[in-house]
C-alpha cells in the first residue's frame, strides 16, 4: 500500500507543530524520519494514526485520500503503531493481548444461510494460532501463552508488532522503538523490520539516532521545527544528517582532555538495596569515583541502575554497605543533608523526579535551596533574589523560555534539562550524579549538557553518570562499570570494543582479568581499578 | 463584597429573561435556555470571530477560563433552580392545567414564582429596601439608629457574613491541604473537635474579658489542629489515606459529641435533658462589630485574617513553597530534598486547626453552646466551597460569602414566598456540579476549551 502525506499542518494554538508536510512511503519501504525532540515527527505520527486531525493536508493510501477521525479508521484503512510507551496489559498473556478489541469468538450459526452469531465465547486457539502463525513467518519467537510482565522489553515490543500485524497493517509506525532496546535486542528488531519489509510492509521508523537510521532505512526524512528539511539516501554521512537536524554542523563527539584523577571523592562500598517487596535491585556493589574523572555505569535498562541512584540520593534505604563522600559516612542522609553535603543529582526521569512541570522557571531553579539564603530569610521567601538568580543562570545555561514565570514544563526537554542542570550545578557540590543525562534530548541539547558534564569533571568534581546509551557512556566515561542484574559485571576503559559491553550487559561473565581498564593518561596506572574491588566480588 | 454579589444579582435578571421563554414553547425544556442566556450576553453572531468584532472582552469570555466558568455555571444554576422552584410549585402547576383557557396566567405565575423566590433571597441576604423605607418613616433619625432601623438595613448583609465566617474558615481547611495535594474531608471532625475543646473552655474557666475570648478561640484552634495532626500523622508514618482517616474520624467524632453531651458528669448542661452543653461565659463571646442589633462579629475578621494568611504563607514563604511542592509533585519534592511526609502532619495540623477556628466561630460567635447537632453541614459545605473557590483563598473567601448569602437569604425566601429552604442546597449542588465539570458548562456555552485539554478543577483519590 502507497501511503501518501500532503501538505499536513497541525498547529497547536500558536505553535505550528507540523508546516506543510509531504512524505510518501512505498509498499515495502523502510522510511526513517529523523528529527530532534520537538521536531513534529511524533505529532506527524499521532495525525498519520488518527489520534490528532489535520488542520490542513491530506493523508492518501493507494492515491485515494482518507480521513482518520480516530485511531480505529485508521487501524481499519492498514496502519499500525508501535507506541514508545508499550500499551498492554501486563498481566494478560499475549494472545490476549493481541486480541485485545477484537476478540475472536465461536459463531453461532443461524438457520438463514450466511448469518452468523457471536457468542460471546472467546476463541481462545485461534489467537494463539496466528501469534504463532505471525511469529513464524516473521521470526518474532513469542509464547503466545507466555504472561507480558514477565517478557523483557524487547520481546513485549514483538507483541505490540504482532497486534499491529494481526489487525492487517500495511503500514506499520515504530515510535522511538530502540530507545528501551540493548544493542542485541535492537539487532533482533532490525532483522525482524527487514523481514516485515521483504513481506510488503512499509515501515515508518521514528528516530533521533543517526546510527539507526543508516542501519536500517530505504529513505531518510528530516524534520526540523515542524518541516522537512531534507530527503535523504541512508548514505548519507552522519555529520551531514546532523546538521540538516539541528540546522548548523554539530559535534558528535565530545572533545575532551584525558581525566587527570585526583584522591577519591566517593566512596561506595557493598552497597545493597531492595524494594518494598524485599526483591534485590542492587546487590553489593562497590566502586569509587575520583576528583576529576566520569565513571559511567552503562547498562540495560531494569537491571538496577535506577535503585542505584535512588540509594545513593537517600531516596530509597540502604540495606547494607557504606556509602561516604570525602570520607564523610552518609549511608543513611536524608536527600536534603546529601545535597548540603555537596551532591548535585540530575534525575532519571526529569519530569517526575526533577521539576514541578506547573511551578515557574524560576522557582524550579531554586527547588533544592529555596529555604537558604539569599533566597529566604526565616521563613520568608525573597521573591526577588529568586527571580533575579533564575534569570542570571537562564542566560548562563541558555535556556530558551519566554521569562523566569514560564512554567517549566512548558518547555522542551532539552531546556528542561537545562534547567535542572542550572540548579544542580550552580550550588555548591563536589559530586555530580547523573542519570540518563540526555535521555529523549535532542542532538543539540545532548551536545550541551555533555560539555557541561566534561567542565564538571574538568573543575575537579566527581561525576558518575548512568546511561542505557551506549554512545553517551563512550563519549563522557573515563572508566566504565557495567551493571548487570544488581551488580557491576565488568570495569572497563572506554576503549572497550562494543561487543565486550555487550556481552557485559547481558550478563557475560567476566572471565580474563580487567587488563585494559587502566585510564589512558592516568598519573597512576592502574590504581583506580586496583583499589576497586574485583568485578563480581558481591556473588 | 461587591465582587462576590455580582453574580448573585446578575444571575436572576440575565437567566430569567431566557428562562422565562422555553415554557412558552416546550415546557421542562431546559437546553435552549442557556443559549438564549448566552445570545443576550454577546450574540450569536460572534462565535466564530474571536476578538475581531466584539473586542478583548469577549475573547475572554468564549476562551472560559475557570473564573468565567464558575460565573457561569452559577448562572445555570439559578436557571436550573428558578424552573425547579416554578415547576414544582402547585399554584403553578394547576395554572398549567389551564393552560389553554388562560396561557398568560400560566407563564406570569411560573416567572412571578420563580423570580419571586430569588427576590427574597436577595433581600435577606443583601439588601431589603422595606428596611429603608421604615428608617425613613421613623420621626427622627437619631431615634431610628437607637432603635435599631438602621441597623436592620444593614442586617441581611450582617446575616450573610455571619453565615459565611464558618464556611470561609472550614473551606480554608479544605483548600490549604488540596494545595498540598491532601484531600480533608475532615473538616466536620476537626470543626468537632475544636468546638469542643472551644465550648470547655467557654463555661468551664473563668477569665478576664478580653484573655476569654483569646483562650477559647485557640482552644478551637488546637482542638481541630489535633484532630488534624491525627490524619498527618497517620498519614505520615502508616501511609494511610487521609480520605479514609478523615471520613472515619468523621463518625469517631460525631458518636464522641453525642456521647459528651449526654452524662452530666461529662459536658451536658446540668439539669438538662437535651444534649447540649452549657451556655459559654460572656467573657468567651466574640466581641461584635457593629453594636448589639447586628450579629456580625470579630470571627468574620478571623476568616478573612485567616485567608489572607494562608495566602502569604502559600506564595511567601518556605514552608507554603514546601506545600505546593508536594502538592504539584511530591516525587519532585523529595529529590530536592523536601521532607514530605512532614509537610503532610503541619498542613493537616493547620487545616485542622483553621476548621476548629469555624467551630469556635459558631460556637462564640452565635450558638454560645455546643449541641449534637452544632456541626450541621459544615463539613461538607467546606468542600463545596473550597471547590468553587479553586482552592485559593481568595476564592475560598468570595465562595463562602456566596453561599452564606445563600443560606442568609433562605429563612426569608422560605417565609414569605413558601419555597423550601432546600432550594438553597439544590443550588449549592447544581453551582459545584457545573464547576466540577467544566467541559460540561463548556459545551452549554459553546467555549473554547484551553487547548483540548480537560481542566480538572478536583483531584480526587491521589495515591
Amino acid at each position: 500500500m502507497e501511503l501518501e502525506l500532503k501538505g499536513i499542518t497541525k498547529r497547536f494554538g500558536p505553535l505550528v507543530a507540523n508546516d506543510r508536510i509531504d512524505l510518501s512511503v512505498a509498499p515495502g519501504q523502510v522510511h526513517a524520519l529523523l528529527g530532534e525532540n520537538g521536531a513534529g515527527k511524533t505529532t506527524l505520527v499521532n495525525v498519520l494514526y488518527g489520534l490528532l486531525q489535520p488542520d490542513e493536508g491530506q493523508i492518501r493510501l493507494d492515491a485515494k485520500p482518507v480521513k482518520f477521525g480516530s485511531p480505529r479508521d485508521a487501524i481499519a484503512a492498514g496502519i499500525g503503531m508501535v507506541h514508545q510507551h508499550f500499551m498492554l496489559v501486563p498481566v494478560f498473556t499475549v494472545a490476549e493481548n493481541v486480541t485485545l478489541g477484537i476478540e475472536e469468538t465461536y459463531q453461532l450459526h443461524t438457520v438463514r444461510m450466511g448469518q452468523r452469531i457471536s457468542s460471546g465465547v472467546l476463541d481462545r486457539r485461534k489467537t494463539r494460532r496466528d501469534v504463532r502463525e505471525l511469529s513464524r513467518r516473521y521470526g518474532l519467537e513469542i509464547d503466545p501463552d507466555a504472561i507480558v510482565e514477565n517478557l523483557p522489553v524487547g520481546i513485549q515490543q514483538r507483541v505490540e508488532i504482532v497486534k499491529a500485524l494481526v489487525r492487517e497493517a500495511s503500514v506499520l509506525i515504530l515510535d522511538e522503538p530502540t530507545a528501551v532496546l540493548t544493542p542485541a535486542e535492537t539487532d533482533d528488531l532490525f532483522r525482524i523490520i527487514k523481514k516485515l519489509s521483504d513481506g510488503g510492509t512499509s515501515v515508518v521508523f521514528i528516530s533521533h539516532k543517526l546510527r539507526e537510521v543508516q542501519a536500517i532505512a530505504d529513505t531518510v526524512t528530516v524534520l526540523r521545527r515542524g518541516a522537512v528539511v531534507g530527503e535523504r539516501p541512508p548514505s548519507a554521512s552522519a555529520d551531514e544528517l546532523a546538521a540538516l537536524m539541528v540546522g548548523r554542523s554539530v559535534q558528535l563527539r565530545v572533545s575532551k582532555a584525558p581525566a587527570k584523577p585526583g584522591g577519591v571523592v566517593f566512596d561506595v562500598s557493598d552497597l545493597t538495596v531492595t524494594d518494598e517487596t524485599g526483591r534485590i535491585w542492587v546487590n553489593g556493589i562497590s566502586f569509587e569515583v575520583r576528583a576529576g574523572e566520569i565513571l559511567g555505569v552503562a547498562g540495560v535498562q531494569g537491571n538496577g541502575q535506577t535503585e542505584l541512584c535512588e540509594a545513593l540520593m537517600g531516596l530509597r534505604p540502604t540495606v547494607s554497605g557504606q556509602v561516604t563522600l570525602n570520607g564523610r559516612e552518609l549511608t543513611h542522609a536524608t536527600p536534603r543533608q546529601r545535597l548540603r553535603a555537596g551532591f548535585a543529582y540530575v534525575p532519571e526521569d526529569r519530569q517526575e523526579d526533577g521539576l514541578i512541570g506547573d511551578f515557574s522557571v524560576a522557582d524550579n531553579m531554586v527547588l533544592d535551596v529555596f529555604d537558604q539564603p539569599p533566597f529566604a530569610s526565616g521563613i520568608n521567601l525573597n521573591l526577588a533574589a529568586i527571580a533575579s538568580h533564575a534569570a542570571e543562570r537562564v542566560t548562563e545555561f541558555d535556556v530558551r523560555t519566554t521569562s523566569v514565570d514560564t512554567p517549566v514544563g512548558t518547555l522542551s526537554g532539552g531546556n528542561q534539562q537545562k534547567v535542572i542542570l542550572a540548579r544542580e550545578l550552580g550550588r555548591e557540590h563536589k559530586l555530580l550524579i547523573a542519570s540518563q543525562p540526555t535521555r529523549g534530548l535532542d542532538v543539540g541539547s545532548i551536545e550541551f549538557v555533555h560539555r557541561r558534564i566534561v567542565e564538571q569533571r574538568d573543575q575537579g568534581d566527581a561525576v558518575l553518570i548512568v546511561s542505557a546509551e551506549l554512545d553517551e557512556i563512550y563519549a563522557l566515561a573515563d572508566r566504565i562499570a557495567v551493571m548487570y542484574e544488581g551488580q557491576i559485571t565488568g570495569l572497563r576503559s572506554p576503549d572497550v570494543p562494543v561487543e565486550e559491553l555487550g556481552r557485559l550487559m547481558a550478563g557475560g561473565s567476566d572471565d580474563e582479568f580487567p587488563a585494559a581498564t587502566a585510564t589512558p593518561g592516568t598519573p597512576e596506572p592502574g590504581d583506580p581499578e586496583t583499589s576497586t574491588p574485583a568485578p563480581g566480588a558481591g556473588q | 463584597m461587591s465582587e462576590h454579589e455580582t453574580p448573585g444579582r446578575s444571575g436572576p435578571d440575565d437567566s430569567f429573561d431566557a428562562a422565562g421563554q422555553p415554557p412558552a414553547e416546550e415546557p421542562g425544556a431546559i437546553e435552549p435556555s442557556p443559549d438564549d442566556a448566552l445570545a443576550l450576553e454577546k450574540g450569536p453572531q460572534d462565535r466564530d470571530e474571536l476578538g475581531v468584532g466584539r473586542g478583548r472582552f469577549l475573547t475572554f469570555i468564549l476562551q472560559g477560563n475557570p473564573l468565567i466558568v464558575t460565573v457561569l455555571s452559577l448562572l445555570v444554576a439559578l436557571v436550573v433552580g428558578g424552573l425547579l422552584n416554578a415547576f414544582t410549585n402547585t399554584t403553578v402547576l394547576h395554572a398549567w392545567g389551564n393552560f389553554f383557557s388562560a396561557p398568560g396566567s400560566a407563564l406570569s405565575l411560573a416567572w412571578d414564582t420563580a423570580i419571586g423566590a430569588y427576590v427574597e433571597m436577595f433581600e435577606g441576604s443583601i439588601f431589603n429596601p422595606h428596611t429603608v423605607a421604615a428608617l425613613f418613616q421613623q420621626a427622627s433619625f437619631s431615634a431610628a439608629i437607637h432603635d435599631g432601623y438602621l441597623s436592620a438595613v444593614f442586617n441581611p448583609l450582617s446575616e450573610t457574613c455571619v453565615q459565611a465566617t464558618p464556611l470561609i474558615l472550614a473551606g480554608l481547611a479544605v483548600a490549604l491541604p488540596y494545595r498540598a495535594g491532601l484531600f480533608n474531608i475532615g473538616a466536620q471532625s476537626q470543626f468537632i473537635g475544636g468546638a469542643l475543646l472551644c465550648t470547655y473552655l467557654g463555661y468551664g474557666v473563668n477569665l478576664p474579658v478580653v484573655l476569654h475570648v483569646i483562650v477559647c478561640v485557640l482552644g478551637g484552634f488546637v482542638g481541630g489542629a489535633a484532630m488534624g495532626w491525627i490524619v498527618g500523622e497517620l498519614k505520615a508514618r502508616t501511609g494511610a489515606h487521609e480520605v479514609i482517616v478523615t471520613i472515619m474520624l468523621n463518625y469517631v467524632m460525631q458518636y464522641l459529641l453525642a456521647y459528651l453531651l449526654s452524662y452530666h458528669y461529662l459536658m451536658q448542661q446540668p439539669g438538662s435533658s437535651n444534649q447540649i452543653t452549657s451556655t459559654i461565659e460572656g467573657n468567651a463571646h466574640l466581641p461584635l462589630l457593629f453594636g448589639s442589633h447586628l450579629r456580625i462579629n470579630v470571627g468574620f475578621l478571623i476568616a478573612l485574617a485567616c485567608a489572607l494568611g494562608m495566602w502569604w504563607l502559600l506564595s511567601r514563604t518556605t514552608t507554603g513553597f514546601e506545600f505546593r511542592s508536594i502538592g504539584k509533585n511530591p516525587s519532585a519534592a523529595r529529590v530536592a530534598g523536601i521532607n514530605v511526609e512532614r509537610n503532610w502532619v503541619l498542613v493537616m495540623l493547620l487545616a485542622g486547626g483553621l476548621a476548629g477556628l469555624a467551630g469556635s466561630a459558631v460556637i462564640q460567635g452565635t450558638d454560645f453552646s455546643l449541641n449534637f447537632q452544632s456541626y450541621g453541614t459544615y463539613g461538607i459545605d467546606a468542600i463545596t466551597v473550597a471547590l468553587l473557590g479553586a482552592g485559593r483563598p481568595l476564592g475560598v473567601v468570595l465562595a463562602g460569602l456566596l453561599f452564606g448569602a445563600l443560606h442568609a437569604g433562605a429563612p426569608l425566601m422560605q417565609s414569605v414566598t413558601g419555597t423550601p429552604v432546600d432550594m438553597v442546597q439544590v443550588l449549592e449542588a447544581v453551582v459545584v456540579l457545573f464547576v466540577a465539570a467544566p467541559p460540561l458548562i463548556r459545551t452549554i456555552f459553546r467555549l473554547r476549551g484551553a487547548g483540548g485539554v480537560l481542566v480538572v478543577l478536583s483531584k480526587g483519590w491521589n495515591a
